[in-house]
């Protein structure tokens, strides 16, 4: 891809067009160690490295703060601390003014960044912080929501309510009736590059900051803030993260913004990378929720009406909280139909780490809800768990409104669902582990088959727009630019599909560029799975015009009408002769025809209204399902994943192979977020899993033994999406539900399914054997193996 | 005969080092002072795997090449080896190299961070074993992490490797010899000194000069894998100085089997110690295929994982039940202990001053014994135990005869679960009597709850493993295993 090739101008397609399988862009370098992220750059001369102070306590007043010997350790050259900001001190994404770049007179949670040293080395910067001394009055502090009461303690941003029919009448009216709690963990991005910025000044205000992070332009916008200048003195840049799952789109602001005043004020670049551990410490992560439900139902397991309150954690400031908690509740019915429905959101303020965006974004512990009922139904009945489901899905002539008064139109669960449990031979592998666990004393065997139905669009409506700038040079070769950002997802490849596609000229034609807030202004993050509905459609658009522009310069040098001027693969057709692509763009430059355009793009017919709780939030929905089988050992709640098999669909898909690796991707990194990721604080308020010794993400051998994954070749967008494919980001991640679901189909056949496990998240061995050890304890007659 | 410079290889290169911090890391080296930026840190703990490096090194006249951690690793210890890193690797017509281009067409990048550390991993599995059986390629991907692609590409891509090259044709086979007669050149049986105060290092020549060395100056660091200290540089930035690496000692590095005992050397790491313990021990193989993962495995040596005496380091309970014995050195003396006796309390071994950890005697079980050991982890490969059990039981017309019990993770040191012996030795074997000894685990044991389990979760399971070994002694099966072969 580095060398110029010769088109093939007999070709009879391009290469690397939409639907076809083609590599990652950045495939080659990535294997090879030859692809630059951050720290890897060239480091210009005297730079300068930041390290961060980060609070001892989880709550209290700073009396004093001490920081001379930081100030004359080996190497620093300045300490910064909140009076050292120019301009406003605070780096709320939301504009709730509640989230101080650097402490201000109190700390709200252990590991609060407090001060900054800046020395010759990063190590110099790491050593002299530890030589702060800072004097606190402590003060009471929460780390845990499971004693907060939504009505009296203190929220972070304002709940919403979602409600359609009376609930309560509902469930008061049904011949059945359950109420319950369960608690689903938190987790840890665990991208494996860490934050990282490196701002270097310019001339008058101006400064320049390349950020790992999925939000270019809220990254200016706070570092513009922070320095109290206008955003056209601020440029980021970022041309690959090392992974980002939501963790960095606003988390990133906090080391831009402290990197950037320090350059500005010492006039030599900065680059701040914390140490993994401060990483953990110091940036938020997915909420963890506590879910109280109450559900009525019939004797089928059809359900009469629900009441949900889901509270979360979510730390010290609101941050993304309010539009996180919104997703939950938009996601409490996953895809399920409730006649009448209240689901309320609680976002407790505690004193921890503000939690953020991650991959689902509230979503995932918004479907954990409706699963549990549903489980806890089909247990109060006797009935198979997946019978109740299929009673419970959407309909598609009626039955289809959602609690937030939106119409589910392109509803395809139930055959995604048939389909899935066909290929997974669901029926008689429920038999097979029935027998199987009546022989088995120790060793359970579960299964689950949970669907996924996924709302796609920023419930925020204003962050449903895109830009893209295209260039075409005289040669032919065209460079392309859009707001989305390159985490690992395979955006920027889709969006050259696109273009190539449209121009109808190789990809390799196509010259992929960094991300940069100088060329595409005023982008949305990458974020809520939108990185190729949304770019890829501003970058078509850009693409068209010039397209246009093309023909209508050939319309009128060659005569022809404009359904004469055909783009075949490299070339193109002008009435009857053929020319290649480069020809006609050289042509036309000759004839002074704008050879560059910005596109445009912003998602049509959505809109919300959040004070009413209705309104149509999403544009489409993306549809999947997974069956999961496990095996426990009832000693020890060890357990391993047996077989997955998961049908996902994409609309038409761009790029099979890129989504793939998403739903393979984000399968198990849901699995670990409900099994083995587990985020631990003490009684002093701090977390004790803040690296990978602590902290367990999934490992090559934790992929089920059994993988099979397939796409749904038959779906296609119901909406004019680009090129009707569908967003892949965030759906597959809750396919992982349906290992939580086997885990707890496993631990309920100790009792032969007479007591509900009522398993909370994340189903650690430990919590699995404490599950076994409730189900036993309650069984008349105690088991005579195992046990306390 | 002293020098104050080291000597390795870097890829191509000869590198004479003499202005070196005991404590830099190799990762720092590569990336600060030579810009070898493929090789990433995502961790600076070995947990990760993201700065994987090969390091080959001479052992007994072959050379082996070990993927080892390069952000825990120290370039002080690199005296004589040759550094291997993603830049080094390439195709035999310049191009991509067999494990690269799988790479590329399975897939096997998303963020592409990780992905140099997965290459250089899966370099050194398709060196020692181009056809790799799934179970092979986890364990070798045992100290890699990735966040993005669910590894399904990966495996893939490390499956189908030996379709796109031979290995016997990789530069780092065929110029083999070469690079034996670089790195034997390098051998001058000098002792290293270099810097000194806070910034002093040895590394001695011989045993007996590292005897000398650790008499004279008791209050150096001996270093050899350093898994454990190379965290208490990057998380914590103590003082180690001075250091003493020994990871180069041959004499330091041996295996030899008699009859009914393995003297292992106390440089010996996991991955040589395999061998000759999973082989004469086969209840031990499933133990070793989980402490760490490959990279730290390569380092770590069973010498360091007893000397620095933590209360879950995953050897010591299986050898104290084994009845396993240490020989401490200091000058010309030795003395042998029991390993059990080494453990004082946490933190306190039985370690003088100026002395050292030099070789581990470790008795194979007699015949008819009934030998088993469990761990317990929250996530199972790569993790740190829970709680871990050995049982070490002869078991003869029915009844107990003797018992050696010892756990990890349950008390502030590896320790024998004594009043659970004595309720099983002159009972008979059944599940009475193991039920009548789990109630003897609290007289025992008194865990603490911490962020790997809870104390409660700890005393179930330790009271559940007994049960678990009773079980499978009566032929039942009482646990889950990804695989029942061995890897």
């Amino acid at each position: 891809m580095n060398k110029h090739a010769q088109p093939d101008l007999q070709a009879a397609g391009i290469k690397g067009g939409v639907a076809s399988d083609q590599r990652h862009d950045s495939a080659h370098k990535h294997v090879t160690g030859s692809a630059v992220y951050i720290d890897d750059f060239p480091e210009p001369a005297g730079l300068l490295h930041g390290c961060l102070g980060l609070s001892a306590i989880a709550n209290g007043r700073i009396v004093s703060m001490d920081l001379s010997a930081v100030q004359v350790a080996s190497g620093v050259v300045a300490v910064l601390t909140a009076s050292d900001v120019p301009g406003v001190n605070d780096i709320s994404p939301t504009g709730r003014h509640d989230e101080p770049i650097l402490a201000e007179g109190e700390v709200l949670f252990h590991g609060q960044p407090v001060f900054a040293v800046i020395a010759q080395t990063r190590e110099a910067a790491r050593r002299a912080c530890k030589l702060a001394k800072i004097e606190y009055e402590e003060r009471p502090f929460v780390t845990d929501i499971g004693d907060l009461d939504a009505e009296a303690d203190k929220l972070v941003t304002p709940p919403l309510t979602l409600k359609r029919g009376d609930a309560h009448e509902a469930i008061a009216a049904a011949p059945r009736r359950l109420k319950g709690h369960m608690r689903v963990g938190g987790q840890d991005h665990f991208y494996l590059e860490g934050h990282i910025a490196l701002a270097i000044p310019g001339e008058d205000d101006d400064v320049t900051v390349h950020s790992s992070t999925q939000h270019p332009s809220e990254v200016q916008h706070m570092v513009a803030h922070a320095l109290g200048v206008a955003s056209h003195a601020v440029t980021v840049e970022i041309r690959r993260l090392g992974g980002g799952f939501g963790g960095k789109e606003t988390q990133s602001n906090q080391f831009a913004a402290i990197a950037a005043i320090a350059a500005k004020k010492l006039k030599r670049a900065v680059k701040i990378r914390p140490d993994r551990d401060d990483d953990m410490i110091a940036t938020g992560k997915r909420h963890d929720f506590i879910i109280d439900y109450e559900v009525g139902f019939d004797d089928d397991g059809r359900i009469a009406g629900v009441d949900f309150l889901y509270g979360a954690r979510c730390g010290f400031s609101s941050d993304l909280s309010g539009p996180v908690t919104d997703r939950a509740l938009f996601h409490c019915d996953n895809s399920y139909f409730y006649p009448a429905v209240k689901a309320r959101s609680a976002p407790f303020f505690t004193n921890t780490v503000s939690n953020t965006a991650f991959r689902g974004f509230g979503g995932p512990q918004g479907m954990m809800g409706a699963e549990r009922i549903i489980d806890e139904i089909a247990f109060v009945l006797g009935k198979d768990p997946l019978e109740v489901r299929k009673a419970n899905f959407y309909g598609t002539g009626d039955r289809n409104v959602t609690p937030y008064h939106q119409t589910v139109e392109d509803n395809i669960v139930h055959r995604i669902v048939s389909e899935l449990e066909a290929s997974a031979d669901y029926a008689k592998r429920r038999a097979e582990i029935d027998a199987f666990n009546g022989e088995s004393r120790i060793v359970k065997r579960g299964l689950a088959l949970t669907p996924v139905k996924f709302g796609i669009s920023f419930t925020a409506t204003h962050f449903n727009q895109a830009g893209a700038l295209v260039h075409v040079y005289t040669d032919g070769s065209v460079h392309l630019n859009h707001g989305g950002t390159e985490m690992g997802q395979g955006l920027y490849v889709k969006v050259a599909q696109v273009v190539a596609e449209e121009f109808q000229i190789d990809i390799d034609q196509v010259k992929i560029t960094a991300t940069t807030t100088d060329k595409v202004p005023n982008t949305s993050a990458t974020a809520a799975s939108s990185g190729s509905d949304l770019n890829g459609m501003a970058a078509q658009n850009a693409a068209r015009q010039i397209k246009d522009r093309l023909c209508d310069f050939a319309a009128k040098k060659y005569g022809l009408e404009k359904d004469q001027i055909i783009f075949l693969p490299n070339r193109v057709r002008l009435g009857n002769q053929e020319i290649p692509f480069a020809d006609l763009v050289k042509q036309a430059y000759m004839a002074r025809v704008q050879l560059s355009a910005a596109g445009f793009y912003k998602t049509p017919k959505i809109h919300w209204d959040r004070d009413k709780g209705e309104g149509h939030p999403f544009y489409y929905f993306a549809y999947g399902a997974s069956c999961a089988e496990v095996s426990i050992d009832t000693l020890t709640g060890e357990y391993l994943v047996e077989r997955v098999d998961i049908l996902h669909e994409t609309g038409r898909s761009l790029n099979r192979a890129i989504d793939l690796g998403q739903i393979e991707g984000g399968f198990i990194q849901g699995m670990g977020w409900l099994t083995t990721e587990e985020l631990v604080w003490d009684d002093k308020g701090r977390l004790r899993t803040h690296a990978p010794s602590t902290y367990k993400i999934p490992l090559a051998s934790d992929r089920p033994k059994i993988f099979n994954v397939a796409l749904a070749d038959w779906a296609e967008a119901g909406e004019p999406t680009i090129h009707r494919s569908k967003a892949v980001g965030e759906p597959p991640f809750m396919l992982a539900m349906s290992v939580f679901h086997a885990l707890s189909d496993a631990v309920a056949s100790v009792s032969d399914h007479k007591v509900f496990p009522a398993l909370d998240a994340p189903a650690t061995p430990e919590r699995v054997l404490m599950a076994v050890e409730r189900v036993r304890s309650t069984l008349p007659q105690r088991a005579s193996i195992g046990g306390s | 005969m002293t020098r104050s410079h080291l000597h390795f290889l870097l890829n191509g290169e000869n590198v004479t080092l003499s202005d070196v911090r005991p404590d830099e890391t190799l990762l720092d080296f590569l990336r600060l002072r030579r810009s070898l930026k493929g090789t990433k840190e995502g961790c600076a703990e070995g947990d990760c795997g993201a700065c994987t490096v090969l390091v080959g090194r001479l052992s007994g006249g072959n050379l082996v090449y070990e993927g080892v951690n390069s952000c825990i690793r120290f370039t002080g210890s690199l005296d004589g080896c040759h550094v291997v890193t993603i830049e080094h690797l390439r195709g035999t017509d310049g191009g991509l190299h067999p494990v690269q281009q799988a790479m590329v067409d399975f897939h096997g990048s998303q963020c592409g961070f990780c992905t140099p550390g997965f290459v250089m991993s899966l370099y050194g599995l398709w060196m020692r074993e181009p056809n790799p059986a799934d179970a092979t390629i986890e364990k070798a991907l045992q100290g890699n992490l990735c966040r993005c692609t669910g590894y399904e590409a990966i495996m893939r891509a490390a499956r189908a490797v030996s379709h796109y090259g031979e290995a016997g044709r990789d530069p780092l086979v065929s110029e083999r010899a070469e690079i034996i007669a670089r790195l034997k050149a390098m051998r001058d049986g000098k002792r290293v000194e270099i810097g000194a105060g806070k910034e002093r290092f040895v590394v001695p020549a011989s045993l007996d000069d590292l005897a000398a060395v650790v008499e004279t100056e008791p209050n150096a660091r001996v270093v050899s894998g350093s898994t454990d200290v190379g965290l208490w540089v990057t998380k914590h930035f103590r003082d180690i100085s001075p250091v003493v690496f020994i990871g180069g000692l041959d004499e330091l590095r041996q295996v030899s089997e008699a009859d009914d005992v393995i003297t292992i050397g106390a440089g010996v790491s996991y991955t040589d110690a395999y061998a000759a313990l999973a082989g004469r021990i086969p209840a031990l193989r499933p133990l070793l295929d989980r402490i760490g993962g490959d990279q730290v495995r390569n380092m770590g040596t069973i010498g360091g994982n007893i000397a620095n005496g933590s209360p879950i380091g995953d050897t010591p309970p299986p050898l104290i039940a084994l009845g396993a014995e240490l020989t401490l050195r200091k000058g010309d003396a030795r003395r042998t202990i029991k390993l059990e006796d080494f453990f004082i309390d946490y933190g306190k071994q039985d370690r003088a001053a100026g002395e050292f950890v030099e070789a581990l005697h470790v008795p194979v079980p007699e015949d008819g014994m009934l030998f088993a050991v469990h761990k317990i982890t929250k996530r199972r490969d790569e993790d740190i135990t829970a709680v871990l059990g050995a049982f070490h039981l002869r078991i003869e017309g029915g009844s107990v005869v003797s018992a050696r019990i010892a756990y990890g993770g349950m008390a502030a040191i590896p320790k024998r679960a004594l009043a659970v012996e004595a309720k099983l030795v002159g009972q008979p074997w059944t599940v009475e009597t193991v039920e009548a000894a789990m109630m003897a685990f609290e007289s025992d044991y008194q865990p603490i709850s911490d962020m790997r389990a809870s104390g409660d979760y700890r005393m179930i399971v330790a009271r559940n493993l007994l049960m678990r070994v009773f079980l499978e002694s009566e032929g039942e099966t009482a646990h889950v295993a990804r695989y029942e072969v061995a890897r």
